[in-house]
């Protein structure tokens, strides 16, 4: 499977980094680390901008990230109306992983408090899509 | 080539702005006119430069090689360059910044910088599809990422949680900014507004309201850039310098912004830094700006960062007045984004045109006495910050 059936909308179909969504089915949100310099990438990326060398690894992020910042999306673009509305959210997960995602519509907006504990886990949507969110940590 | 020292911006002028019916040459040959008689001594004969900053005429009116198009319709035949520059909301300062290096090496002589947009047409969902493309497509936008309301709403809780700021500072910015916009014929919206109507206007993402967010529109302006020697064969009005500027991009995705937090805009203080040193002034020398304001939040934050107050006091600065005329640096003297509306490629270019004429002492809402100022323009969803510095004396 790959990035066709990514996210609610697809973007893109041909990326390097497919092997993300063969994990994401396999129940981990995966990001990559350089083996040449150690930086770490979310989203991934099989070549390293840091260092320009292409020799990576897998690694799963099964630690508990922080609530950076986040917004209600009242208003969503075209192919997301139907979505909205939904929360967009920063998480830090540390050791250079800073990840862009949605809430999990289970967090009500009263119960979220900036700082809170996060985990990181795949969702499965309509049809054979699937993507990642944000959970409760 | 003669390598020449300074560098002059002699004329410009727009087109009416708003939601037109009108096609994307139609405004950009209405912004040309409207230039060219401006200053009545110049030939379109001898502009031998263009360039054409806009950054939807690949996806709304489906025009992409689009500078050719546009010289056809506003007469003009380049013979030394003639393309176009895609930076999205600053892509008409990014023009200007090029002419300035085109003028100075010798390439070109007289350059037009104009800029325009399209952005209502009857499919209305193709602006909201295209808003996906001018962030990373592939990972923000696949989250639904995209209108930038979402984004500037993040920037201000976190304004508000490291500063304290208030939402009827927020407020304070777009009263000012509408009362500035109502004097101006080419405005999107020439009314202004009470701060009771700013805070109650509906919600479009807490804590921003539809005052504090700029609309998008239809329309277009433009320059024209030469050296001070061809200018006086042109103009008697004082020759308005480009002075300096600089152009600062340290991120792309919205997960890897280069602050401490959303409120903290690191590549904006390193333009700012990197734009005064240029032009051998520093904040304290600016009469007059004109800020991206396409959000309140980000005028607030642009006062700090441009070091016309500190860090953090943006609230307070623009609470007290010191961003309005009579205070420290008016700010947005025709109305800015949140007024005179925002067709992306063109904005660089509005901003221009309103400092000429701020310099030349020819503006409707003339800041007295302005000889340096500044413009500013951010970028995609936050990930580049422009800087021109303007000024009297080269």
């Amino acid at each position: 499977m790959g990035f066709e059936n990514f996210g609610s909308v697809s973007f893109t179909t041909e990326a390097k980094p497919v092997d993300f969504v063969t994990y994401l089915e396999q129940g981990k949100v995966m990001a990559t680390r350089c083996k040449e310099c150690g930086a770490t990438y979310f989203p991934p990326k099989m070549d390293c901008p840091k260092c320009l060398q292409s020799d990576v690894e897998w690694f799963e992020i099964k630690g508990k990230g922080k609530l950076v910042t986040y917004t209600v999306v009242n208003y969503g673009p075209a192919g997301f109306e139907d979505d909205a509305p939904y929360i967009l959210a920063i998480g830090d997960f540390g050791d250079g992983v800073n990840i862009f995602g949605r809430l999990s519509r289970g967090i009500k907006e009263d119960d979220i408090k900036l700082g809170m504990e996060l985990k990181v886990a795949p969702k499965k949507l309509l049809g054979d899509r699937i993507t990642f969110e944000f959970q409760k940590g | 080539m003669p390598e020449r020292k300074n560098v002059c911006i002699i004329a410009g002028d727009m087109s009416r702005w708003g939601v037109r019916e009108a096609s994307l040459v139609d405004v950009v040959q209405e912004a040309a006119k409207e230039c060219f008689d401006d200053i009545p001594a110049l030939n379109r004969k001898d502009i031998d430069g263009f360039l054409f900053a806009s950054s939807y005429c690949g996806r709304n009116p489906f025009q992409v090689n689009a500078a050719p198009v546009m010289a056809e319709r506003i007469g003009v035949k380049p013979i030394n360059m003639c393309t176009r520059v895609d930076t999205l909301c600053a892509g008409g300062s990014s023009g200007i910044i090029l002419a300035t290096g085109l003028v100075k090496a010798g390439i070109a002589d007289v350059v037009m910088v104009a800029g325009g947009e399209k952005l209502y047409t009857p499919q209305r969902w193709e602006t909201f599809y295209s808003e996906l493309a001018s962030i990373d497509h592939d990972w923000d936008g696949a989250q639904g990422m995209g209108l930038p309301p979402p984004f500037f709403a993040m920037t201000a809780k976190e304004h508000m949680k490291h500063y304290g700021t208030k939402k009827e500072q927020l407020a304070v910015v777009s009263v000012k900014n509408r009362r500035n916009g109502a004097t101006n014929p080419k405005a999107q919206f020439q009314k202004e507004i009470t701060m009771e109507e700013a805070m109650a206007a509906r919600p479009i993402v807490p804590p921003l309201g539809l005052f504090d967010c700029c609309p998008i529109t239809d329309g277009a302006a433009a320059v024209i850039v030469t050296y001070p020697e061809k200018a006086k064969e042109f103009t008697d009005r004082p020759l308005v310098y480009i002075k300096g500027s600089a152009q600062a991009a340290l991120h792309s995705m919205s997960a890897n912004w280069p602050g401490e937090h959303l409120a903290d805009w690191v590549h904006l203080r390193t333009a700012a830094k990197r734009a005064y040193e240029v032009a051998g002034v520093g904040p304290d020398d600016i009469d007059v700006a004109q800020t991206h304001d396409c959000f309140t939040i980000s005028e607030i934050i642009e006062m700090e960062e441009l070091g016309f107050c500190k860090k953090g006091e943006g609230g307070p600065f623009v609470e007290s007045g010191q961003n309005d005329f009579g205070g420290k640096v008016p700010v947005n003297t025709e109305g800015g984004l949140l007024s005179v509306g925002h067709p992306f490629g063109a904005t660089g270019i509005r901003q221009a045109i309103e400092m000429l004429k701020q310099l030349q002492g020819r503006a409707t809402r003339q800041v007295e006495g302005a000889k340096t100022g500044l413009t500013h323009n951010l970028s995609g969803l936050n990930v580049e910050h422009t800087i021109l510095i303007y000024g009297l004396e080269p």
